[in-house]
């Protein structure tokens, strides 16, 4: 082999200054463009989803609403038919949307580590000078944030899809089915599934285990919330009151008589029937067993979340999934400084 | 650049679950050699290598690299180029992408050298890394290595899966850039005839422990095969004894003792070659000392290159 001229390497400082972070921007950009690619085609078909059936739900939505004489048939026929014909698409859609943080989860943040340990190739990448703690933030952070982006920017869209179902008495914005497929919090959930992800793909190194394991974290944790945690985010309000304001998330009904608890409310109670045989057998249709029972002393408790708070949810929801983000590429990074081989 | 040693390791252990996989591990390695760790599957050897480059962390004792800095450290990072066995590389990735990925994660990339470099050996820059053959592949990482000019090349294994050409060309790579850029290489095989030839030091590992180190020319003058009656073979005490073999009526023990040591009458003694050293002390231990090693007088590795080049 022929000499070579060499180039003079430089004397080491006696203090290494970090490598830049912009070193890493190309590496990741290169290593994960076609993973990238993959987001796009998924949200993007999402996206394209969301616009096509949306514009005809915004279009029989519009004719609803200028729908003149309202009580017409016609009207009336149109409503029905909206509700038919649109519901199940709502649902599908809703599924979609729910689905797709999971998805990116798996296909994105699992395979970043899983896939440099199953083939080995962290041996190359982590004993390189960028230092591997660098080399892991300055991939999935990045990574997080972007992909979260994207999710945010599609929020916007099923924000648009979903307001017709909204504007027509269909539910509450806080259930938990839909609170989390609009807003900041769909980026948030976002962030969070790719967090899981990577650590998933640190503990198990095998890519398809920890997509899968991805999958079933995600999905198990997203539940959560809805049921058990989102409704302790600022304390319910209880009223006596028959007229709840629009739109309040219900979140339980009981009777007091003489101010004692007397039973559970008609929402949660399997002895609905009985209680309304036993004290209202002839109670006119018009009539709400609610009215009727506080003919006979019982007052009708509600605790609900008014509407008014959905923001500040929002924001309390993406705050602590943010900081359960963080912990969680904390925690990888932890893992990667410490088990390599 | 004040660095004597490559690797100093005191106490070193590492456990998988309830296995040791290296233990009590002390060693010195001088800076300025072409540093050869032999042993069979198993014998601590890459466990050795990840814990000196930083991949794995100590289950005891420590290990500092470079005259000092701790394994792993940004100073070892920036210092040391390691190819781990099989030598893993992006294979979606073209070999000019390689090059510009090794770039952006170092402090100091060659890119003029290493592009040299696989001109010389035919490999093409747009080629796909998982499209080459493996001595390619091989050849490619070592590349890679080299070009961030490295004060330490560590290679694990580097020629187990390559054929006999591919295997002498990639050593003779690795000679050629140390006699260039003056880097101290440390390298693992289970293939001894290979060393023979490329190898200045030797670290012999058994069962997770190290047999003995020391410079070769070093070994090789201080044990003597004697050769005589099979009948005698455990009546000699002079020097420590590393290894006995019998074939019918003789016997050859393998003995720690110079040119100079007398040899018993009725006995014949004979140099040994480096191969036979090695397998001597890789067969079972006749006796379970451990510190069977000959710190030699630090020798500059410039003394002699042509040695150890040819």
């Amino acid at each position: 082999m022929t000499a070579l001229t060499l180039q003079a390497r430089p004397e080491q400082d006696a203090a290494l200054r970090p490598l830049p972070w912009r070193r890493m921007a190309w590496v990741t950009w290169r290593q994960h463009r076609m993973t990238l690619a993959g987001v796009v085609v998924v949200l993007g078909g999402l996206a394209v989803y969301l616009w096509r059936t949306g514009l005809g739900i915004h279009q029989a939505w519009n004719f609803i609403v200028t729908c003149r004489p309202v009580n017409s048939s016609t009207c009336g026929y149109a409503a029905g038919m909206f509700n038919t014909r649109y519901v199940p698409t709502q649902v599908t859609a809703g599924l979609l949307l729910t689905l797709a943080p999971a998805l990116l989860g798996a296909f994105v943040g699992a395979p970043v580590l899983a896939r440099e340990m199953e083939n080995g190739t962290f041996r190359y990448a982590w004993t390189q000078g960028f230092g591997r703690w660098r080399w892991t933030l300055g991939k999935l952070v990045p990574l997080a944030v972007v992909v979260a982006a994207a999710a945010g920017a599609l929020s916007v869209l099923s924000w648009w899809f979903f307001a017709p179902f909204f504007a027509e008495n269909f539910g509450t914005p806080l259930a938990p089915a839909l609170f989390d497929l609009r807003g900041v919090v769909y980026a948030a959930w976002t962030l969070v599934a790719i967090a899981i992800g990577g650590l998933a793909g640190m503990l198990i190194r095998r890519v398809v285990p920890a997509m899968a394991a991805t999958l079933a974290a995600y999905l198990g944790l997203a539940v959560l919330p809805g049921l058990w945690l989102r409704q302790y985010y600022l304390p319910a309000v209880h009223t006596t009151s028959n007229n709840l304001p629009g739109f309040a998330w219900i979140l339980n009904q009981w009777y007091t008589k003489g101010g004692k608890f007397a039973f559970a409310g008609v929402q949660k109670s399997g002895t609905n029937a009985a209680i309304e045989q036993h004290w209202c057998p002839n109670a006119p249709p018009s009539e709400t067993l609610g009215q009727c029972l506080s003919q006979h002393g019982y007052t009708q408790w509600t605790s609900y979340q008014p509407v008014t708070r959905f923001w500040p949810f929002q924001w309390i929801e993406a705050s602590w999934l943010v900081v359960l983000s963080a912990l969680l590429i904390a925690a990888t990074i932890w893992l990667v400084r410490r088990r390599a081989a | 650049m004040n660095m004597k040693t490559i690797i100093d390791t005191e106490g070193l252990g590492k456990r998988y679950g309830n296995t040791w996989a290296l233990r009590e591990c002390t060693l010195a390695i001088p800076a300025g050699h072409v540093a050869a760790l032999v042993g069979p599957n198993g014998a601590g050897k890459t466990t050795l290598l990840n814990l000196a480059v930083g991949l794995a962390e100590p289950s005891a004792g420590r290990v500092t690299v470079l005259g000092g800095h701790p394994a792993g450290s940004p100073a070892a990072l920036d210092g040391i180029a390691f190819v781990a066995q099989d030598t893993p590389l992006y294979k979606n990735l073209s070999v000019a992408e390689m090059l510009h990925l090794t770039r952006n994660l170092n402090r100091f990339f060659d890119q003029r050298q290493a592009k040299a470099r696989l001109a010389e050996l035919g490999i093409p820059l747009k080629r796909k890394a998982g499209k080459l053959s493996g001595g390619q592949q091989a050849q490619l990482a070592l590349t890679l290595a080299l070009a961030r000019r490295p004060r330490l090349l560590v290679l694990d294994e580097p020629v187990a899966m390559l054929d006999p050409i591919a295997r002498h060309d990639f050593m003779a790579t690795v000679l050629t850039a140390t006699a260039e850029d003056g880097v101290s290489v440390l390298l693992s095989s289970h293939v001894l005839a290979e060393l023979e030839r490329v190898a200045d030091y030797l670290i012999l590992m058994l069962r997770g422990r190290v047999r003995i180190f020391g410079e070769v020319d070093d070994l090789l003058a201080t044990h003597r095969v004697l050769t005589g009656p099979a009948a005698e073979a455990d009546r000699y005490t002079e020097r420590p004894v590393v290894h006995v073999s019998r074939a019918e009526a003789q016997a050859h023990l393998l003995v720690r003792a110079t040119a100079d040591d007398p040899v018993p009458p009725g006995w014949e003694a004979h140099p040994i070659g480096l191969e036979e050293l090695a397998l001597g002390y890789l067969r079972e231990p006749i006796a379970a000392s451990t510190s069977a090693s000959v710190p030699g007088p630090a020798r500059g590795r410039h003394a002699e290159p042509s040695e150890v080049a040819r």
